[in-house]
């Protein structure tokens, strides 16, 4: 997911050339208040006019305790984005507000579900109550760590190693999963140092994350390196789809490769791979 | 009859017989000074007022320069003050390209010192004012490979050439580096001022460092020198060029070059001992730190690399990955360092470079070159020179010659700069025509020639995102819609020649924007 300030239209016409998995025009942390309604206009036009082909469009809202909060979400999902980012989200009611918000102008325009929703958590109070933000509305897709006013609000700050993050990340990925939603990564911001970049990619993989926020478009290709499956892995996956459908040929409920018996979650993990594989552009069919 | 003196009749009736004077010792005896005194001496030393009075120059002659040191000459504007000082008038300049740093010559153009203009290249507040009518003549464009034709035939025949050189001695062997502690102005490769020196009725060599003869290896031979004259500096070192390799970090630029790289490799063409060139723009060095990765990974080596030499190919050459570089222009300190000590990196003319009738000139030879562009157009034609404004803001320089003669040539071009689209109805001047363009890299897609389906069919095999010229117009159209028609007026401010020394096309002059 790809962050693109919201007062910066030259960024915004051509941020999906660079093949990120999504794009999230920002209208809260990178737009000043001066900018706020400037910014809504255009991400707004950016919406309806720019082609983002297959990529998935993301705002990121002002928080609705701020005057911006409602009039955003009234131009985007007029504007038809996929999905609307809640910062600094720390409870479940304040999911519902914002679907009830997203509701009423669906309602409005005539397209009742469209918009998804997508939280930020970027507190202590966040993290312990990750679930249940996670499972507060049928439209939540995600949830995603917001580092920096994490660490703000812990009285720490970030490391390379990123130790203070260890357990939001956790929290977060636990808590993902058990909603059966995706689980997204916070910022790098130092884009001169892409090893370290790399190495905290390498972790968030590891950890079980669906992806990672990322702030130009240099940090894509890591990105997908990491993310990408091994060639013997989709090999082993391809093997077992294949043995899945001959298995259903056959009419067979129970499925095996090379002797061994296949298991519900075997068959689970090959299906993402491929799909990974799929989206990483290293294949293009099962 | 066997003594000299016997022998002074047979002597008178030969030299008779031949029409020669007969050897007389005369009274002058040795010259028995210390050499490296007697060399300050040399007939060829003068200052440039003295050495433009014994070049025989009149009004209307032609005079020429070149452009080896970029945006930090000092050269040109040095000269053509002090001619317009000496009171010369009407006077055609010939340089290999202008830059920025040339703009006091709007004021010899007005006062009538220089009426006409020769060059590959013009940019800034000079490009501004020819594209607004302040000349009575056209400026000639030529391409590098053009100019070395042009002058080796007489088309463009030069009068008094003044060369700006890193190094000279006394008798003109002179460089584009300096081996000596009071090295100034370096710029590597000479390459341009080559046929200047071999062709010109008179030669200057302007230095501002004078180093004890023999300056040798050198670029320029003293045997086509008349004249040597040392000034204070030739160039301001800092403007000339930059000291090390510098990674473009722009995404956009990133892309392309990513994409460029990947044509080449899927081309047919990425095989041991192939030979290619590149441009010193953001993507095209880009390109060749990933054609670098490629060609590590796969063991293909290069032959050759040509034109403008940057630090990476030297690097790469280092390495072993390029066998021979031949340099024209050298882009950097590092290219010009390695001209100044390595025997395989070779300083070649513009003849030898990129000359359409020579059949030894390198472009023949050369498999792959990445090119930039201002606009391209639906016919694969390309424009460098002029900006979608109207205004002359760029130069030709090698981008016709190498696009000819190489067996493939990519075109990196953005769709879009800001508002501004690149993929066009029809270039705004027609630089490089289209039956010699068979890549087209943009950030939306890549466009393939259709006379070469060969091409499209490997690169979409091997899953490039191939798309017609056309779509690439309407995708630009789309995002930004039609520009107005330019206001060009009716007078014609330059001539395009094609390499062939033929006429192409013609730049009209364009209204100041109202600001």
């Amino acid at each position: 997911m790809m962050f693109v300030p919201g007062n910066n239209p030259g960024m915004m016409a051509d941020a999906h050339i660079y093949g990120p998995d999504s794009i999230m025009l920002d209208l809260e942390d990178s737009v000043t208040i001066a900018e706020k309604d400037t910014a809504r206009l255009l991400v707004y036009n950016a919406l309806r006019s720019v082609d983002y082909g297959d990529t998935e469009m993301v705002v990121r809202i002002n928080p609705l305790n701020t005057p911006y909060g409602r009039k955003d979400i009234e131009a985007v999902v007029k504007a038809g984005v996929h999905v609307i980012r809640m910062p600094k989200t720390e409870t479940a009611a304040e999911v519902e507000e914002v679907e009830r918000e997203i509701e009423k102008v669906e309602r409005e325009i005539g397209c009742l579900g469209r918009t998804r929703i997508m939280a930020a958590i970027e507190s202590a109070l966040g993290v312990v109550n990750a679930y249940a933000i996670a499972t507060a509305s049928p439209r939540m897709m995600g949830i995603a760590l917001g580092a920096e006013d994490y660490c703000a609000n812990l009285k720490t700050q970030r490391t390379p190693g990123g130790d203070e993050l260890r357990l939001a990340r956790e929290t977060i990925v636990v808590a993902a999963r058990a909603a059966g939603i995706d689980a997204l990564d916070t910022v790098y911001s130092n884009l001169d140092d892409m090893e370290t970049f790399r190495k905290e990619v390498e972790l968030i993989h590891t950890l079980g994350f669906d992806g990672k926020s990322i702030i130009n478009p240099r940090q894509i290709e890591i990105v997908n390196e990491v993310f990408a499956p091994t060639p013997r892995a989709i090999e082993k996956a391809r093997a077992i789809i294949a043995a899945i459908r001959e298995a259903e040929r056959r009419g067979s409920g129970v499925v095996s490769v090379n002797g061994k018996m296949v298991d519900r979650p075997v068959v689970i993990r090959a299906q993402r791979t491929i799909d990974l594989a799929i989206a990483s552009g290293i294949i293009s069919e099962a | 009859m066997n003594t000299i003196y016997e022998r002074a009749a047979l002597v008178a009736d030969a030299a008779q017989r031949m029409g020669k004077h007969v050897y007389s010792p005369g009274t002058a005896g040795k010259i028995t000074e210390a050499r490296l005194e007697f060399q300050k001496k040399s007939p060829k030393l003068a200052t440039l007022e003295e050495a433009i009075r014994r070049s025989g120059l009149t009004d209307g002659m032609t005079i020429s320069f070149h452009h080896h040191f970029r945006g930090g000459d000092k050269v040109v504007n040095m000269v053509v003050d002090k001619l317009a000082q000496m009171g010369f008038r009407n006077l055609h300049l010939a340089a290999s390209s202008l830059s920025d740093v040339h703009s006091p010559l709007i004021g010899h153009i007005r006062n009538g010192v220089i009426s006409r203009i020769s060059t590959s290249g013009l940019r800034g507040e000079l490009a501004q004012c020819i594209s607004h009518g302040l000349m009575d003549e056209p400026v000639v464009f030529r391409s590098h490979g053009g100019r070395g034709s042009a002058i080796a035939s007489g088309d463009l025949h030069i009068d008094v050439a003044f060369l700006g050189t890193s190094s000279s001695d006394p008798l003109g062997n002179a460089c584009g580096y300096s081996r000596s502690p009071n090295a100034r102005s370096i710029c590597g490769s000479l390459g341009y001022a080559l046929p200047d020196a071999r062709y010109a009725d008179k030669v200057v060599v302007i230095t501002d460092d004078l180093v004890p003869y023999p300056n040798t290896p050198n670029s320029i031979s003293e045997h086509d020198v008349d004249f040597v004259v040392e000034v204070d500096s030739v160039g301001d070192s800092s403007k000339i060029a930059s000291g090390a390799i510098r990674d473009t970090k722009n995404p956009r630029d990133i892309l392309l070059a990513q994409q460029a790289a990947r044509v080449i490799e899927n081309s047919g063409y990425f095989n041991d001992g192939f030979s290619i060139q590149t441009g010193s723009g953001g993507a095209s060095l880009a390109a060749v730190k990933f054609l670098r990765e490629s060609m590590i990974e796969k063991g293909i080596k290069a032959s050759f690399a040509l034109g403008g030499i940057t630090a990476h190919m030297v690097r790469m050459h280092q390495e072993g990955l390029i066998d021979r570089l031949i340099d024209v222009q050298s882009f950097d300190k590092v290219a010009a360092e390695s001209l100044m000590t390595d025997r395989s990196h070779k300083e070649v003319s513009s003849c030898e470079y990129a000359s359409a009738d020579e059949p030894g000139s390198a472009v023949h030879y050369l498999d792959v070159v990445i090119l930039s562009a201002l606009e391209a157009d639906v016919n694969f034609n390309v424009n460098v020179l002029v900006g979608s404004d109207g205004i002359i803001r760029g130069a030709i320089g090698g981008h016709p010659d190498t696009a000819a003669d190489s067996a493939l040539s990519v075109i990196v071009c953005p769709l879009l700069r800001g508002r501004i689209p690149c993929i066009v109805d029809e270039v705004t001047t027609l630089i490089t025509p289209g039956s010699t363009v068979d890549v087209i890299v943009t950030e939306y897609g890549i466009a393939v020639n259709p006379a070469r389906p060969d091409l499209a069919a490997r690169l979409r095999e091997k899953g490039m995102n191939v798309v017609g010229i056309e779509w690439l117009r309407d995708k630009a159209r789309s995002i930004i819609g039609r520009a107005a028609p330019l206001p060009f007026g009716n007078k014609v401010v330059g001539v395009v020649m094609n390499r062939d020394g033929s006429v192409m096309d013609v730049i009209k002059n364009i209204e100041p924007a109202d600001d």
